[in-house]
């Protein structure tokens, strides 16, 4: 569901891009300063009790435009841990902290999966849960599915809060049944009678030589289901805070992480906290061109706007992660900043998260364009198992910086 | 056997003039309050898979056997009902009847609850295939069939987990016991000991196949092979009892167990479907002659003299009368203009919407939902706020 504006008064004037306005790095930006006094004019409706930004200093009114373009790798809770120190750890290491944390603070939380118990999890994020836990509430699953993930959904029909685990995306194609017609659907059939307050979560994505079966992206299929809410976590930080969210919400969530994301180190917070599972990340504030991007491509992103910093763009980087439902709100905010949009994934072409989110984006904010929407994502071809054509089903930095050069031209 | 009627109200426990001379000379009791026991043999014996068979005789009580009676009939006339209205298209989408089946569903319930059964779901959004109701503990229909099993997998899990000393009973066809979900289910029920009584409704058809020619082994109750099966006559609804009772035993102590209801349905799958290109109408009537789960009883309670003849019809009239109503009340609420609603009853149905206003396409997608608005499919109409 998007979140949608009522613009009044949206024909304000909008200053006409004069071209090769972008070759100084210090840019007078008289047309765009009014455009964030307008603000104040939108009506937006949000989510209740959606007060708690997750993260202290990355606010998403980036209305101090930050007009000195200098490359910093956005260290997101940098900010929050230099007064506070935290602990640093891995992605997989945070994502079992969250878990640890609600399996602690509520005994109905249970995982169930595929060597989730006593081997520890195949990407170790349930490792040592089982010997603290027991096995009724980390359980070992045989291969199957569609059956564990129909068995999660009617545990938490009764209230339990089951975390499912999908040893890889990919296999939870053989639940993709259960998921939509069951997970998403039965609150909604049952006129409210049931809740299904389940996590699906799950490593996907293209991988290191991982083959075609074994590097897929699921947001695209899972997306137009109605009743799930998805989410894709990137940073340590982020990955924990979605978790405690996900397994809080009581609608069901998908939470996708990415195969090569699990090892990433980073400094978090020791205090309690969760992140918004509705809201998008301000990565990197800019001004010349918004991009959108989630999960693994993030990271191809920041090493682009190493790259074009250097040669003199401000990209404004956003990590979406609310896959569905949109968070049209920083989106469109930093849309009206910039007026130029650039999406990245990692998704195929064709009806991935990205075909959506233009169409959103079209949909709702066409006027604040100057450009079309350029939109980089994965070759419609199964994953190659080759290295060089691995490489290059997926965007690249390189296409990233072509991209944003071409159109902010 | 002639017995002289008395007309008081009172158990025959306050008469003293005639005593049973032999068990088979039963005083007449009044139809809803004699619970002394019956003893009934089933129709055939069970058969039975890696456990020991129930015995073949249940007990009963003459208001049981009335209230089987009852409940199978409103059942009937229900399903009956269903149809004519399907035919006038006051009922869209799927239509599946039931008939020739109830005996499952009656003697499943006394097994558990020992109340009578309803369905109540008219909250919820899902249609004919979709009906819920959470405080009697029925957890719903669903429209892919074997999808379910997981389900009652998962709720027998959460049973085991929250340590509830309750059991839960999955129901599936024929057609659906092909389904691989079934076997993975059953082996992860197995594994971990879960009270799951999972029940295969065999009417011999899937849709318009035919048992023998959908599965190599129609054996149902022996395909857990590890798990413990139970084959019971379905139209006999004092075996589906024991049958239920005993599997609740079995599921509560040692874990899963498959019961397979030897059942028959006289109507098609569904309303698209009339039944007789895939059988032949002598079969339906053949079955409907020998096995029809109603005659049973109701040749049961004539030979134990529980009531007559004209009580039985009486309370078939009354059933009638209670669905008629149902339909009538029903059918009022489905007109949507006030002023006609009023007219035709004359009652107070004004407050009531029956049909469901326009935004509540969007209620309960979501538990929480996002407080966003929708739109109608231009975008411009703005449809209303959703939760």
């Amino acid at each position: 569901m998007a979140a949608i504006f009522q613009g009044i008064g949206a024909a304000t004037a909008l200053s006409p891009t004069p071209s090769n306005c972008f070759d100084s790095k210090k840019l007078p930006l008289p047309s765009r300063r009014s455009l964030s006094g307008r603000k104040a004019s939108f009506v937006v409706v949000r989510s209740d009790g959606s007060t708690n930004f997750g993260s202290g200093s990355r606010s998403q009114k980036a209305q101090k435009l930050i007009t000195n373009a200098v490359a910093t790798k956005p260290d997101s809770a940098a900010s929050t841990s230099a007064s506070k120190p935290g602990h640093e750890l891995l992605l997989f290491e945070a994502l079992r902290e969250g878990l640890e944390e609600e399996m602690d603070r509520d005994p109905n939380v249970c995982v169930m999966g595929e060597d989730v118990g006593h081997y520890g999890g195949s990407y170790k994020v349930t490792r040592g849960l089982a010997t603290k836990y027991g096995d009724l509430r980390v359980l070992d699953t045989p291969i199957a599915e569609n059956s564990f993930t129909g068995m999660g959904i009617g545990a938490a029909m009764t209230g339990l809060r089951p975390i499912v685990e999908g040893m890889n995306m990919g296999f939870l194609l053989l639940a993709f049944n259960q998921i939509s017609n069951n997970c998403g659907m039965l609150h909604y059939t049952s006129g409210g009678q049931f809740k299904i307050p389940i996590v699906i979560r799950g490593p996907g994505g293209v991988g290191r030589q991982l083959g075609a079966e074994h590097s897929q992206r699921l947001e695209s299929y899972f997306q137009s289901i109605p009743g799930i809410q998805m989410v894709a976590c990137s940073t340590p930080y982020n990955a924990k805070g979605l978790m405690k969210a996900a397994i809080r919400s009581d609608n069901p969530v998908i939470l996708f992480e990415h195969v090569l994301l699990y090892n990433l180190k980073e400094r978090i917070p020791d205090e309690e906290y969760i992140c918004n599972l509705e809201e998008a990340e301000m990565v990197r504030p800019g001004e010349h061109v918004t991009i959108l991007t989630y999960s693994r491509m993030r990271y191809h992103v920041m090493q682009a706007a190493k790259t074009l910093v250097n040669k003199g763009y401000d990209p404004e980087v956003i990590d979406i992660r609310s896959l569905k439902p949109f968070d049209l709100h920083t989106i469109g905010n930093s849309i009206k900043k910039t007026h130029r949009v650039l999406i990245v994934e990692e998704c195929m072409r064709t009806g991935g998260i990205g075909a959506s989110l233009t169409a959103a984006i079209t949909e709702n904010f066409h006027d604040y364009l100057d450009a079309p929407i350029v939109c980089l994502s994965s070759q419609d071809v199964p994953t190659p198992y080759a290295g060089t054509l691995e490489e290059w089903t997926v965007v690249q930095p390189a296409q990233i910086v072509t991209a944003v050069e071409q159109l902010c031209q | 056997m002639a017995l002289s009627r008395f007309t008081s109200s009172s158990t025959a426990r306050s008469s003293t003039l005639l005593k049973p001379l032999t068990t088979a000379f039963l005083l007449r009791r009044p139809i809803s309050s004699d619970t002394t026991p019956l003893t009934i043999e089933t129709s055939v014996p069970f058969t039975a898979h890696q456990c020991e068979a129930p015995s073949r005789s249940v007990e009963t009580s003459s208001k049981e056997l009335l209230t089987f009676f009852r409940d199978m009939a409103l059942m009937r006339r229900m399903e009956i009902a269903a149809d004519s209205l399907y035919k006038a298209k006051l009922v869209r989408g799927f239509c599946h009847l039931y008939d020739g089946q109830e005996a499952v569903a009656v003697g499943m319930e006394a097994a558990i609850t020992k109340k009578g059964f309803h369905y109540n779901c008219l909250s919820g959004k899902g249609g004919s295939m979709h009906f819920y109701k959470k405080g009697s503990g029925f957890y719903g229909g669903h429209g892919i069939v074997g999808a379910q099993i997981p389900l009652g997998c998962g709720l027998a899990f959460a049973q085991k987990y929250s340590k509830d000393e309750t059991v839960t009973f999955a129901l599936y066809g024929d057609g659906a016991a092909n389904q691989g979900q079934l076997f993975e289910a059953l082996n992860i029920s197995a594994l971990w000991d879960l009270p799951a009584i999972l029940v295969c409704e065999n009417n011999h058809y899937g849709m318009g196949t035919a048992e023998w020619r959908a599965a190599k082994s129609p054996a149902y109750y022996k395909r857990g092979d590890y798990v413990p099966g139970l084959k019971v006559d379905g139209m006999d609804a004092l075996a589906v009892k024991q049958a239920c009772k005993f599997a609740k035993e079995h599921a509560l102590k040692n874990g899963p167990i498959i019961l397979e209801m030897d059942t028959y349905r006289y109507h098609g799958h569904s309303m698209s479907d009339p039944g007789s290109t895939y059988r032949t109408r002598d079969e339906i009537s053949g079955v409907r002659q020998e096995r029809d789960p109603i005659e049973r009883i109701r040749k049961l309670v004539l030979s134990h003299d529980l009531a007559t003849e004209k009580e039985l019809k009486d309370i078939e009239k009354e059933v009638r009368k209670e669905v008629d109503e149902a339909i009538a009340q029903a059918k009022v609420r489905s007109i949507s203009s006030e002023k006609e609603r009023a007219s035709v009853v004359g009652l107070k149905f004004s407050s009531e919407s029956p049909m469901p206003e326009a935004h509540e396409l969007f209620t309960n997608v979501y538990v929480k939902g996002f407080g966003t608005e929708a739109y109608g499919p231009d975008r411009k109409e703005v449809r209303g706020v959703l939760p």
